[in-house]
């Protein structure tokens, strides 16, 4: 017998009597208006919520002025160029001396202030954690509820890789003291700007 | 009404006056108190102990002694919790199961069963510390614990606040437990009297004059504490309080 | 194996001031940032009745979760491999990594390969394996056990991890701001993620058998470089970690970060279901005495847990000894617990390292009744024989003394003797009791004494009402 067919041998002999599998709900009665609510959520996470950028803007504009002393900044975005496009990056380990990553969420979450993001909206993964810092752009219809809602995306059952990604990458580990950008990213920018209409 | 008086080991030893108080206590609001003079001890330290089998005589010493009564009131919260959930020993009979059910701690008995909130007799012009132990607080229901997201409610504060000039001290974690635990304040001596040094330094740091407790092992041990450190707290138990005791 | 002293080890705890002052201050304020979260949710309790059930309805069909999940990982692309037990998942990883020329492990925490005592068995074989979260980095540095499930190095000030790293990464010894010193570890580690010989390993929080997904929650986004960035990718998954659907991890990931440090959910929550372009997953899924467990009546609820480590920082206990005093891989109430499933005499004593106080039950987000278990590992402990030769004694005896009125009667009024003893007699080291505390005056009468006196059948009050 493998291993494989032992253990599970092992599991299906020892295994308690089968108990019932409840329903969840979705938990989305008297929920607060999404846009605010994401907004103050990831605000608490240490992210930083930017607005009032409209489509016609110049957005490299924007992310320099964020960032001054930027050099390399990667986009997987069609709306900024940066000072290099993702589809350019064949080896993860290339971004490592990027200052900033530029990505579209795939959706956002409310209750949490994450952001959603994949292999789709990254093209390479570590482009979410080893540039220094990331801006994410965020369409506010794309913002769900909850959680709940979050799980019922089509996007979590075809995505090779997902992340809700919620504020930089942080630790408290030494006294308790908050520091953020511990491995990955030392902050996020959710940049609110609305899909174009051929996005 | 006809009752049972269940003084538990310690309380007959160390705290006879928590007993008198509870006897009067149940006396002054219109039950037939009747001790049962053959009783020991429910078998808990046993039982805490994981020595299941020898607390077999224990046990059912207990049940000989009260099977005959629809209510047993006992002034401690943990034997209470001892009796109704781990009275295991041996198998449940008809008489086990009758005396698990109608073993009562006193607040939950005054508060729940004869539905008392007015104490006319009692004054208690002192700043108190309210100690809820852990038995009272998580297995027998007497408070909502800060644990958990539900409403908040106290038995033994909905009682003390039937008595006249009363106030009520604020320590920082009123539901940590205070590190007597049984055997534990033995086995695990270390620990244990650090839980009792912390707690009391809290309730001492919220001002109160008194910590007052439905479980007397509590107090036993959280005054041998501040007795240690020179701390001037004074302790009492809630029954003596109810029963009109003025310090 | 010795047996786990857990007095002893708390006792030298308890002596150091600012560190036990630093460590229950620090898990309190955790738990009261726990406490705010919960109470913010109007369906908290009805969430972890939810987690409670799902996790006892997957346990309970466990075999066929797993088969699903791994028919959904290979249709997926991923390699599943099965381990048995702790030395079959070493071997397993080993071999991956060995055959792919792999000389570096990057890895995020995983509860798992500390039980299975990974690391050394790589670090024998040449493999250099680096902890990229910083509590766990800072442990392995100090070659100390995590004292902590989320907060590896909760027990340390940062002096401490000054000193640590000044001794193996070159920070500055004087330097203990933990800015300073997280920013030199992230300096240390970041070459580590690049190197071309280097492979991932992450840990698993849930495992989802509709889609075969492996889901890992991190706040320093370690996990994610680590599985990101290599093209190696290795998750090492405990089988009782499986839950049947998607629309199901939505009840754990509300209450996880919640119960752990008070967060309403952790910066990275990441989803692992298919190998990334051009690189590999490979998911080891370890049973290790898990299966066993699940045949316990009594005890395969603990099975439920997700590592929240929210019974630690409840315990009032854990805070008071720190970790390590626990002496095995998981700490504190859980460990007391899941410890004894794995070596019942090693871990003989953790079931007593407890009050009974039960806050560690009510603050379980899938309702693992901990505290009930511990009472009944006592009983284990005893049937076993695994107490000493006087405590037994001492118990037979105090078992037909209190089954004997007329024998505790003797023995009770005696008791009040001990008030006259002379203070030397009654504090002494071998008193446990008066070590630290006073000793209560013993009264002129019992209240059965008394009793006697004032309350004869005779005179009872009749009808008075």
């Amino acid at each position: 017998m493998t291993n494989r067919d032992a253990i599970l041998a092992a599991v299906r002999q020892k295994q308690p009597a089968s108990c019932a599998l409840p329903k969840v709900p979705l938990f989305d009665t008297d929920l607060p208006p999404t846009r605010a609510a994401f907004i103050a959520a990831l605000g608490k996470m240490g992210g930083v919520w930017l607005e009032g950028a409209g489509l016609a803007d110049d957005f490299d504009s924007v992310i320099r002025n964020r960032f001054p002393s930027a050099k390399n900044i990667c986009s997987a975005v069609p709306e900024a160029e940066g000072t290099c496009r993702i589809e350019s990056i064949d080896d993860p380990r290339q971004l490592d001396g990027v200052d900033i990553g530029v990505v579209r969420a795939g959706f956002a979450v409310a209750e949490t202030g994450s952001v959603w993001l994949s292999e789709v909206q990254y093209s390479v993964n570590a482009l979410g954690y080893l540039p220094q810092h990331l801006v994410v752009l965020l369409d506010p219809a794309d913002i769900v509820p909850n959680l709940h809602h979050a799980y019922q995306r089509r996007e979590f059952f075809t995505a090779r890789y997902a992340v809700l990604m919620t504020g930089p990458s942080a630790t408290a580990d030494i006294e308790g003291v908050l520091i953020r950008g511990a491995q990955g990213i030392r902050s996020l920018t959710v940049l609110e700007l609305p899909r174009s209409s051929n996005d | 009404m006809r009752v049972a008086l269940f003084i538990p080991c310690f309380i007959d030893t160390f705290f006879p006056e928590v007993g008198i108080a509870t006897l009067e206590l149940l006396e002054r609001v219109g039950c037939q108190v009747v001790y049962p003079p053959n009783q020991t001890c429910c078998g808990q330290p046993l039982g805490n102990s994981g020595c299941q089998a020898d607390a077999r005589a224990a046990e059912t010493l207990f049940v000989q002694n009260f099977a005959d009564f629809d209510y047993i009131v006992s002034p401690s919260g943990s034997c209470v919790h001892h009796v109704r959930d781990h009275l295991t020993a041996a198998p449940d009979d008809d008489a086990r199961a009758r005396v698990r059910t109608n073993t009562y701690e006193l607040v939950e008995f005054l508060h729940d069963v004869l539905n008392i909130r007015d104490f006319p007799w009692a004054e208690f012009p002192h700043k108190v510390g309210l100690h809820n132990s852990c038995g009272t607080l998580r297995r027998l229901n007497h408070a909502s614990s800060s644990e958990l997201n539900l409403p908040f409610f106290s038995k033994p504060l909905d009682l003390l606040q039937g008595v006249k000039g009363i106030e009520f001290a604020a320590p920082q974690r009123p539901d940590e437990c205070c590190g007597f635990g049984g055997t534990f304040c033995v086995t695990e001596e270390p620990v244990s009297a650090r839980m009792g040094y912390d707690k009391v330094r809290d309730h001492a740091g919220a001002g109160a004059e008194y910590i007052v407790s439905a479980d007397m092992s509590c107090l036993m041990h959280q005054k041998g504490c501040a007795e240690r450190l020179g701390l001037p707290l004074k302790f009492i138990h809630i029954a003596q309080i109810l029963n009109g005791a003025k310090a | 194996m010795s047996k786990v002293d857990h007095v002893k080890a708390s006792r030298s705890f308890i002596k150091d001031e600012p560190h036990i002052q630093f460590h229950d201050k620090r898990l309190w304020q955790i738990r009261s940032l726990r406490d705010q979260q919960a109470h913010g949710i109007p369906e908290w309790e009805q969430l972890r009745e939810l987690a409670s059930r799902i996790k006892e309805h997957t346990l309970s069909n466990l075999a066929d979760y797993l088969e699903e999940f791994e028919r959904k990982a290979i249709a997926n692309g991923v390699v599943v491999h099965w381990a048995a037990n702790a030395a079959e998942h070493n071997r397993i990883v080993h071999q991956l990594l060995s055959e792919r020329g792999v000389d570096t492990l990057v890895k995020s925490k995983s509860m798992l390969t500390e039980e299975c005592e990974m690391r050394p068995y790589l670090e024998a074989r040449g493999i250099a394996v680096i902890e990229t979260d910083l509590g766990e980095r800072i442990q392995q540095l100090d070659d100390e056990m995590p004292s902590h499930i989320v907060i590896p190095a909760v027990h340390k000030l940062a002096k401490d991890v000054a000193e640590v790293f000044a001794d193996t990464i070159g920070t500055d010894r004087s330097n203990d701001d933990p800015h300073y010193l997280a920013e030199g570890m992230r300096q240390d580690t970041r070459p580590y993620f690049l190197k071309s010989t280097a492979a991932g390993m992450t840990g698993c929080n849930f495992a989802v058998a509709e889609t075969g997904s492996v889901v890992v929650c991190t706040n320093e986004g370690n996990a994610d470089l680590s599985a990101n960035v290599p093209s190696l990718h290795i998750a090492s998954i405990g089988i009782e970690k499986l839950i049947p659907r998607l629309e199901h991890l939505p009840v754990f990931i509300r209450m996880l970060s919640r119960s752990a440090i008070g967060s309403p959910i952790t910066q990275y929550t990441s989803h692992f279901s298919a190998p990334k372009d051009g690189g590999e997953l490979h998911y080891v899924l370890v049973d290790n005495g898990r299966s066993e467990r699940l045949a316990m009546d009594d005890f395969w609820y603990s099975l439920k847990c997700i590592r929240c480590g929210a019974c630690m920082n409840t315990c009032p206990v854990y805070r008071r000894s720190g970790g390590l005093s626990y002496g095995g891989v998981y700490a504190g109430p859980i460990g007391a617990i899941i410890n004894p499933t794995f070596d019942l005499k090693k871990y003989s004593a953790l079931p007593f390292a407890s009050t009974l106080n039960g806050s560690c039950s009510n603050v379980c987000p899938v309702k693992i009744n901990i505290h009930e278990q511990i009472y009944k590992w006592r009983q284990i402990v005893v049937e076993q024989g695994q107490v000493s030769f006087i405590k037994k004694e001492a118990m037979k005896l105090a078992g037909k003394v209190l089954g004997d009125p007329k024998r505790y009667r003797q023995l009770s009024e005696g008791a009040k003797t001990i008030g006259g003893l002379p203070r030397a007699f009654l504090y002494n080291p071998f008193n446990a009791w008066g070590k630290q505390r006073e000793l209560p005056a013993a009264p002129k009468q019992t209240f059965h004494e008394w009793y006697a006196q004032n309350r004869n059948k005779d005179d009872q009050p009749e009808g008075k009402a």
